[in-house]
C-alpha cells in the first residue's frame, strides 16, 4: 500500500493556466525520497499543497494510507510540512515552535518535552531551545523547522524548496545533511524543487513535470539516460542534451557523449565533424561550442563537454573530428517529442 | 561660503522654518496653559498673578471635575475595547478578497471621513426622545411599549452608552484600516504551516496570528486612547455633556469652564490633567516603536 | 459530530456575510438615513405612525430650498473650503521641506527631532485650545477665519511631516547623487527631481490636510463667535437651530451635503487613502 497516492489529480485557476495540474497519476514507495522536478508554473507546489491539504483538488483523488482524503483539512491528513521560507512563528521562541504541533494535539507538558527534546537533539539544535527565529542563520532555521516537522512522528513529509534560500555554499551541505536526516527517519518525503541537480543527488525517484502534465516517473539513471521526452532530456543535464531535427525525428545526445573521435573506443559510433565556435574552461571540464561541419544535420549548433583531463587545444573556427557512441543516440518524434527508441 | 558648508546648512534652514511653527503653536500655548493653570487668570484680566495649586485644589475638590475624571476613563477604555474587538472583526471579514470589496470598504469609511461633528447631528436625531428611528424599530418588533421607550439621550446610563457608541462609530474605520495592514502583513505560510501543524482555527487566531499583530494593535490602542481621552466633539453635540453632567469628560469640562465660564485658571488646571495620560501613552509608542525596529 | 469540508466552507461563508452585512449597515445606515431625511416632507417626517426608512409621502425639495435661502449654510461652505485651501498651501510650505530635510539631510539627531516633530500632533487641541484663544485674541484674529488658518497648521504640519518623511525617504537617493554629479546644488535637485516624482505623496498629504480641516471642531468653536464666520463642521450643528427648535429636514440635508463632497472625493482616492494610513504604522 503506497503511503500515497494520487489518481488522476488536476487542479484548474480561473485566472489562466499557471501552476495548474492534470491529470497526475502517482504512488509513493514507503520510505522513499520523491523528488517532484519541474521548472517553475509547471505545477509542482500546486500538486505539494493538493496532498497537504491547502488547496482543493477539482477533479481527481488523493489518497493517504490507502484512504481518500480529499475532504480531509490539512489538520486531520497528519502529515508535515516544511516551507519554502520555513514558516517559523516569530513570537515564539524554538522550543515554542517544536512543541505548537503537539500543543495543537492536546499533548500533556511532559510528553511535549520529551519529544521536542527528541526532535531537537535528532537535528543538533538543542542549544538553541531558548532562542527566536530572528536571532538565528538560515541553516539553523531550516533545521528548526524540520524538528518541527518530526516531532509528530508523520507518516508523510512535504518539503517545498526548503533549500533555496540558503546561500550556495550552504546549500549543498544542508542538502547532505537533509539527506542523511530522511535516511536515518525513514519517513516518505515528497520534496519540490526545480533544480535538478538537487533532484538527482537527493531522489530516490524524480517526477518530471511540465505544464502541469507528469512527463516521466523513474529514478534518476532511468529520467537521464531513458528520458521519456525532449523535455526530459533538455531539463536534465547540465548543458542540457544536444538535439537536432532531421527527416526521420530528432536525435539527441548528450554533451559528454559528444567528444573528440580518438577518444571513442566503440566502433558502433556516429562520426560527427564539429566547427568550434567558442570554449569555456571550468576547471574540471571544457565545454566546447560549435556547430556540426556537414551531413545530415550540417549548420546545427552542438555543445560537447570534455573532461580537462583531455588536453588537446581546439581553435577557433577550426573543424574537428567528433563521435557519438549510437547506444548513446535518442530518436524523439519530431512532432510530439515522445521518444521513439 | 563654500558649497559643502551651504549644503551642511540646508538642512536646518529647511526644518526651521516648520519648527519655528511648532514651537509657536503648540509649545508655547503649552507653557502658557502651565502658567495659567498655576495663575489667576480670567478673560479679558489684564495682569497675572501666581497663586500656585489654589487651582488644582479647588479643581481636585469639585464633584464636577471628579464625575468628568471618571467619566474620561469609563469613555476611553469602554471605546478602545469596542473599537479593538469590532475593528479586528472587520479586519478579518474584509482581509480577503471578494466581490465587491472595494464597495463595501467604501461604505465602511464614511463614519470616519464625514466630519464628525456631522455625522453626530445625524445620530442626535436618530437618538432623539421622540423621533428616533431605533425606537420605532424596537416598538415595531414589539420590545418595547410606544410609551415606554429608551430615552438615549436623557438617561444617565443610556447618555453614556450612547456617545460611546457614537464615538466608536467614527473611530471604528480608522482602527479597522490599521488592524486591516496588519493582518495582511503576516505572511500568507505562517497560518499554512499552523494548520498543517494541527492548528484549529482559533488555535491559530489566538495564539500565532493576534500575537503576530500585537505590534499594531498596539500603535491602533495608543492612538486611539489619545484621540478618545482628550476628544469632546462627541459629546458635545449629542448631550452637551449632559443629562446633569452625567457625559461630562475632562476636555468638555475644561471647555465648559475655561471659555463658557470664561475663567481660563481653571480652565487650563483642568487640561492639565490629561497631560500625565499623554506622557505615558507617547512613551509606550516610542517603546513599541523601538521595538518593533529591532525585529 | 465532524463537520465534513464542504459544510465547513458555507458555514464559513454565512458567517462572514452575516459579519459584513451588520458592519455595513451598521456603518452606514446614518447616512442612508439623512438621504431620506433630506427629501421627506415634514408632515412625513414628524409623524411618529408612518415607517420613517421609507417615503410615506411624495418626496420635497423644500429642506433643500430652506437650507440654501434662509441659512448661512453656502457661506460656511465656502469658509471652510477657502479655509481648507489656505492651510493646505501653508502646510506644504511648511512641511514639504522639513519632510526632505528629515529624510535626507540629518543624522541622528535627525531622527529624534522627526519623533518629536510628530509627537507634537499628539498634544490635543483641548490642552491648548484655552491658552490659544488668548493668543488669538492678542493677535486681533478674534471671530475671524484667519484665526484657524494660523492655527490648524500647528497640527496639520506635525502630521504632513512625518507623511512626507516616508515618502521622500522612498525615493531612491541615486537620483539625486546623479543630478549633483550633473552640476546640480542639492535644493535644485530636491525642487527640480523629488518634488515632481513625489506627487503622489504631496497629493496625499493634500487630502489629508484638507480632511484634517474639515474634521476640526474645537478650535472653530472656540476662536470664531458670530455664524457668518464659522465653518461647516460648527455651523451645522450649532446655528441650525431657531431657539429650542431643530429643523431636522434642514438639517440632514446639511449633514448630506457636507459629507457628500468629502465622500466623493475620497472615493477616487480610496487606495492612496488607506496607503497614507498605514504608511507610517506599518512599517
Amino acid at each position: 500500500m503506497a503511503v500515497v497516492e494520487t489518481r488522476k489529480l488536476t487542479k484548474t485557476f480561473r485566472k489562466g493556466e499557471v501552476g495548474a495540474v492534470r491529470d497526475v497519476d502517482l504512488a509513493s514507495h514507503e520510505g522513499e525520497f520523491l523528488v517532484l522536478l519541474g521548472p517553475s508554473g509547471s505545477g509542482k507546489t500546486t500538486l505539494l499543497r493538493m496532498i497537504a491539504g491547502l488547496e482543493t483538488p477539482t477533479a481527481g483523488e488523493i489518497l493517504i494510507g490507502g484512504a481518500v482524503v480529499n475532504d480531509q483539512t490539512p489538520r486531520e491528513r497528519r502529515i508535515a510540512m516544511v516551507f519554502q521560507s520555513y514558516a517559523l512563528y516569530p513570537h515564539l521562541s524554538v522550543f515554542g515552535n517544536i512543541v505548537f504541533p503537539l500543543k495543537s494535539q492536546g499533548v500533556k507538558k511532559d510528553e511535549r518535552q520529551k519529544k521536542a527534546d527528541w526532535a531537537a537533539g535528532l537535528l543538533g539544535i538543542g542549544h538553541l531551545m531558548d532562542r527566536k527565529p530572528r536571532e538565528l542563520s538560515g541553516g539553523e532555521r531550516q533545521r528548526v523547522a524540520l524538528a518541527r516537522a518530526i516531532v509528530r512522528e508523520p507518516s508523510l513529509f512535504l518539503l517545498d524548496e526548503p533549500l533555496s534560500n540558503l546561500d550556495a555554499k550552504l546549500r549543498a551541505s544542508a542538502r547532505e545533511e537533509l539527506e542523511q536526516f530522511q535516511k536515518r527517519i525513514g519517513t516518505t518525503t515528497i520534496y519540490v524543487t526545480h533544480d535538478q541537480v538537487e533532484a538527482m543527488a537527493m531522489g530516490d525517484r524524480i517526477v518530471v513535470m511540465d505544464k502541469g502534465r507528469v512527463r516521466q516517473i523513474g529514478t534518476p539513471a532511468e529520467v537521464y539516460d531513458e528520458p521519456a521526452d525532449t523535455f526530459v532530456a533538455t531539463f536534465l543535464g547540465s548543458p542540457p542534451m544536444n538535439l537536432v531535427t532531421g527527416a526521420d525525428g530528432i536525435t539527441g545526445f548528450r554533451p559528454e557523449h559528444f567528444l573528440p573521435a580518438r577518444a571513442v573506443v566503440s566502433s558502433e559510433s556516429v562520426a560527427q565533424r564539429l566547427t568550434l565556435s567558442h570554449e569555456e574552461y571550468l576547471g574540471a571540464e571544457r565545454i566546447l561550442y560549435g556547430t556540426l561541419a556537414d551531413g545530415l544535420f550540417a549548420g546545427a549548433k552542438v555543445v560537447s563537454r570534455i573532461a580537462s583531463t583531455h588536453a588537446s587545444l581546439f581553435k577557433k573556427d577550426a573543424t574537428y573530428d567528433f563521435a557519438v557512441e549510437r547506444r548513446h543516440l535518442k530518436l524523439f518524434d519530431a512532432a510530439t517529442g515522445i521518444r521513439k527508441t | 561660503m563654500s558649497a559643502r558648508s551651504r549644503e551642511r546648512w540646508l538642512g536646518p534652514a529647511m526644518l526651521l522654518p516648520a519648527v519655528l511653527y511648532i514651537v509657536a503653536l503648540v509649545g508655547v500655548p503649552l507653557v502658557l496653559a502651565a502658567l495659567y493653570s498655576v495663575g489667576d487668570v480670567k478673560v479679558g484680566s489684564v495682569g497675572y498673578r501666581f497663586v500656585g495649586l489654589d487651582n488644582f485644589r479647588s479643581v481636585l475638590e469639585s464633584p464636577a471635575f471628579r464625575r468628568a475624571l471618571r467619566n474620561s476613563f469609563i469613555f476611553t477604555i469602554a471605546s478602545q475595547v469596542l473599537s479593538l474587538v469590532g475593528g479586528n472583526i472587520l479586519a478579518l471579514a474584509l482581509k480577503d478578497a471578494f466581490p465587491g470589496r472595494r464597495f463595501v470598504r467604501y461604505l465602511i469609511l464614511l463614519p470616519w471621513v464625514a466630519p464628525v461633528s456631522i455625522g453626530s447631528m445625524g445620530w442626535k436625531w436618530i437618538l432623539d426622545s421622540l423621533y428616533s428611528i431605533i425606537n420605532w424599530v424596537l416598538v415595531w418588533l414589539h420590545l418595547v411599549k410606544p410609551l415606554d421607550v429608551p430615552m438615549w439621550l436623557g438617561e444617565p446610563l443610556l447618555a453614556m452608552i450612547s456617545v460611546i457608541l457614537v464615538h466608536v462609530w467614527h473611530t471604528l474605520p480608522f482602527t479597522t484600516v490599521i488592524l486591516l495592514a496588519g493582518w495582511t502583513s503576516i505572511p500568507k505560510d505562517i497560518p499554512e504551516a499552523a494548520q498543517v501543524d494541527g492548528a484549529g482555527y482559533f488555535r491559530r487566531l489566538f495564539e500565532i496570528q493576534i500575537p503576530m499583530m500585537l505590534p499594531i494593535i498596539n500603535v491602533a490602542v495608543l492612538f486611539g486612547i489619545i484621540f478618545t481621552f482628550t476628544d469632546m466633539t462627541v459629546i458635545y453635540i449629542l448631550t452637551r455633556g449632559g443629562p446633569y453632567d452625567t457625559t461630562q469628560v475632562l476636555p468638555s469640562l475644561a471647555f465648559f469652564t475655561g471659555i463658557l465660564g470664561s475663567d481660563l485658571a481653571e480652565g487650563a488646571a483642568i487640561s492639565m490633567f490629561l497631560l500625565p495620560l499623554l506622557v505615558v501613552v507617547a512613551w509606550l509608542m516610542l517603546r513599541t516603536a523601538r521595538r518593533a525596529e529591532v525585529t | 459530530m465532524r463537520i465534513g469540508r464542504r459544510s465547513h466552507a458555507a458555514l464559513g461563508r454565512v458567517v462572514h456575510v452575516g459579519v459584513l452585512g451588520t458592519f455595513v449597515v451598521l456603518l452606514a445606515f446614518p447616512f442612508y438615513w439623512m438621504l431620506i431625511a433630506t427629501f421627506k416632507r415634514s408632515t412625513d417626517l414628524y409623524n411618529l405612525k408612518n415607517n420613517p426608512f421609507i417615503f410615506n409621502e411624495l418626496p420635497t425639495l423644500e429642506h433643500l430650498r430652506l437650507l440654501f435661502d434662509e441659512t448661512l449654510f453656502l457661506r460656511w461652505f465656502w469658509n471652510t473650503t477657502f479655509a481648507g485651501a489656505m492651510v493646505v498651501l501653508i502646510t506644504l510650505l511648511f512641511a514639504v521641506p522639513a519632510a526632505y530635510a528629515l529624510a535626507r539631510l540629518t543624522g541622528s539627531w535627525g531622527e529624534k527631532l522627526g519623533i518629536g516633530i510628530f509627537l507634537t500632533y499628539l498634544v490635543p487641541p483641548t490642552l491648548l485650545f484655552i491658552p490659544l484663544s488668548r493668543v488669538v485674541a492678542l493677535l486681533g484674529l478674534q471671530d475671524s477665519l484667519w484665526s484657524i488658518i494660523v492655527v490648524y497648521p500647528s497640527f496639520t504640519i506635525p502630521f504632513s511631516t512625518w507623511l512626507l518623511q516616508g515618502f521622500f525617504k522612498a525615493v531612491p537617493t541615486e537620483l539625486e547623487d546623479a543630478a549633483m554629479v550633473d552640476g546640480l546644488t542639492r535644493f535644485q535637485a530636491f525642487w527640480k527631481l523629488v518634488i515632481p516624482i513625489s506627487t503622489s505623496g504631496i497629493l496625499t498629504v493634500v487630502i489629508f490636510t484638507f480632511t484634517l480641516v474639515t474634521q476640526e471642531f474645537v478650535y472653530a468653536l472656540t476662536f470664531i463667535s458670530s455664524a457668518s464666520n464659522q465653518t461647516v463642521g460648527v455651523g451645522v450643528p450649532i446655528y441650525l437651530v431657531r431657539g429650542d427648535v431643530y429643523y431636522w429636514g434642514s438639517l440632514m440635508a446639511a449633514c448630506l451635503i457636507a459629507s457628500l463632497p468629502i465622500a466623493v472625493v475620497y472615493n477616487l482616492f480610496l487606495d492612496r487613502f488607506i496607503a497614507g494610513f498605514t504608511v507610517g504604522s506599518v512599517k
